[in-house]
């Protein structure tokens, strides 16, 4: 850290310096506070309070909220469904996103476009990419339906998004479809850490590729490739919009997902209690996410 | 340096690399293909069977419907103003964090670095439930002003981050001096630093520009009105108002979609840059 000038001053003007520091800080951390920090505390309390959209707080319930969720006949399918969003997606970016981060790490005509391109989806606002997916998949007009039937590889039109088996798996797909981009272009820019005079010092002693990539790659891109899964694991689960616009976790509920379900209870049953309920416990499951993300950092010695 | 000697199995190997990087860059770029090919078709061309992605005529006529027989003007208009608030505020905030982060010591410091990255995991599923009341308590409901206060509230964190990144890796030598020479603190950063910051300005600007331009949540569940609701909630109504209109869906999504895009390529090196060196820092 280049702080060894800050720390001599410290002695000189310690409070003035802090004073000015704190001026600084302050807007964002009032920002922040006002409208993300001191929400997220009160959206915990109301999972333990009976609170609606209209009067707010009614009175504290304790753990009633939890119980009613966990008690719902739905609870194991809302569970099940948001193990297969997140896992499924999140799974699927990690090794497609990998795989193209080696391919773009490839020396390639007009690569700095190529890049820029790709990751035109992570800029696109989440109703276009439904927009998108349910004109390409619509059964009577998308254009995916018409080419498999001109090719005769289907003789009834594919209703994808409204039959209970495929819903999930086609949102896990238009959202695979999204977020490979981030994680390649991430992936691809730990990959520059890597020294080319290890790869052929391993190549020298008669690696194969597969081992070369083990050996010297795996271990340089590890950091990244961990933190950026336990983002878009925490970003994943809690993203509602393409769900929410695509099939409104339907057809019945084969595609609601917990953050879902907590914000249609929330607003469609306008119970905030078990809303919040809903969202305290998805966040609880992620802190074990962090927990191992933690931990494996930890053991490596990386990053920091 | 190796001399390279090309075998046919190298060959293939390239051959094999440009079309998996290829396929994969059409599967990237073929809805975009779609909607604005479908924007430009003819009504009556979209309701026959039959595969045709190739329009036989082109026409503006889902543009000029989209322009004149919607609210979509009021909506663009609505989404200007929101980033018009959001980005400047997010950028001040931001950049002072920023610099007191990079180039201050003080008590506490540790814990607001800490702070900065768990903000970037909150949820805004779990967000919404109370912030509307709050915003309702403020008279900022269904208002352009509270959403972009939100926006920018969600933005800062990684904004800070961006720009931190960004002051580390710019030299101290010349603010040393403009210390030496007398100049305040506020000096140094009016004077010295801010005008270094613009590249990382310009990045973490767009960042901001994007995450509000596209946000769709909060705008759903914060605004009820014509006049407040941003373009992602007008798009989202389009989809459930007209069905069979996919011409002007298609239009709309066109135009919502360029400025992003156009924004995203000005300053895209620098921006993916940071966003890897977030991660891999974080």
């Amino acid at each position: 850290m280049a702080q060894s000038t800050a720390v001599r001053r410290r002695t000189r003007a310690h409070t003035t310096q802090a004073r000015e520091a704190y001026i600084l800080l302050a807007p964002a951390l009032i920002l922040v506070g006002i409208f993300a920090a001191f929400p997220l505390v009160r959206s915990v309390w109301f999972a333990f309070n009976e609170a609606n959209p209209f009067q707010g707080i009614v009175r504290f319930v304790g753990f009633d909220n939890f119980v009613a969720i966990f008690k719902n006949l739905n609870f194991g399918r809302y569970a099940g469904n948001t193990a297969f969003w997140t896992l499924g997606a999140v799974g699927l970016q990690l090794l497609l996103g990998l795989t193209a981060a080696l391919m773009m790490n490839q020396r390639f005509a007009l690569r700095g476009a190529f890049r820029g391109l790709a990751m035109i989806p992570w800029a696109t606002p989440s109703v276009l990419v439904a927009l998108m997916w349910i004109w390409i998949l619509d059964p009577n007009h998308g254009i995916l339906n018409k080419i498999l039937l001109g090719l005769g590889l289907i003789k009834e039109p594919l209703e994808l998004l409204s039959r209970p088996e495929s819903a999930l798996p086609t949102l896990v797909a238009v959202d695979v479809w999204q977020g490979i981009p981030l994680f390649a272009v991430m992936i691809l820019a730990a990959l520059q850490g890597v020294s080319p005079e290890q790869r052929e010092a391993a190549a020298m002693d008669g690696a194969g590729r597969w081992a070369t990539f083990w050996a010297v790659v795996w271990p340089v891109i590890v950091p990244t490739v961990l933190i950026t899964t336990l983002l878009r694991l925490i970003w994943t689960s809690n993203y509602v919009d393409l769900v929410l616009i695509m099939t409104t976790g339907g057809p019945g509920i084969s595609s609601t997902t917990w953050a879902l379900e907590s914000y249609l209870t929330a607003y469609k049953s306008a119970d905030f209690g078990q809303g919040a309920a809903y969202a305290v416990t998805q966040a609880a499951v992620l802190c074990i996410f962090i927990a191992i993300y933690l931990r494996l950092t930890r053991d490596d010695g990386s990053p920091r | 340096m190796r001399k390279k000697q090309t075998t046919p199995v190298q060959v293939l190997g390239r051959v094999a690399l440009y079309v998996a990087l290829f396929g994969w860059l059409g599967t990237i770029l073929a809805p975009y293909l779609i909607m604005l090919l479908t924007s430009v078709t003819p009504q009556a061309e979209l309701q026959t069977a039959g595969a045709s992605l190739l329009p036989k005529a082109i026409t503006l006529d889902a543009y000029r419907d989209l322009v004149t027989g919607t609210d979509f003007l009021i909506y663009l208009r609505n989404s200007l103003t929101v980033v018009a608030i959001a980005v400047p505020l997010t950028l001040t905030v931001a950049t002072g964090a920023a610099i007191a982060l990079s180039r201050f010591d003080f008590p506490g410091k540790k814990y607001a670095m800490t702070g900065m990255l768990l903000a970037q995991l909150f949820p805004a599923v779990l967000l919404v439930v109370s912030l509307q009341g709050q915003l309702r308590t403020f008279g900022l409901l269904d208002s352009k002003i509270g959403l972009a206060l939100v926006h920018s509230a969600f933005a800062t964190p990684f904004a800070t981050w961006l720009l931190k990144g960004f002051l580390d890796s710019l030299p101290r030598e010349l603010e040393e001096s403009g210390r030496i020479d007398g100049a305040s603190t506020w000096q140094v950063i009016g004077h010295l630093i801010l005008p270094l910051l613009t590249p990382g300005l310009v990045a973490a600007g767009t960042y901001i520009f994007i995450l509000s331009w596209n946000e769709f949540l909060y705008a759903l569940t914060f605004t009820a009105s014509t006049d407040s609701r941003t373009l992602p909630i007008g798009l989202h109504l389009f989809i459930g108002e007209f069905q069979i209109r996919w011409d002007l869906l298609t239009a709309g999504g066109v135009l919502s979609v360029l400025p992003v895009i156009i924004g995203f390529f000005l300053v895209q090196d620098r921006l993916v840059a940071g966003l890897a060196a977030g991660a891999v820092k974080g």
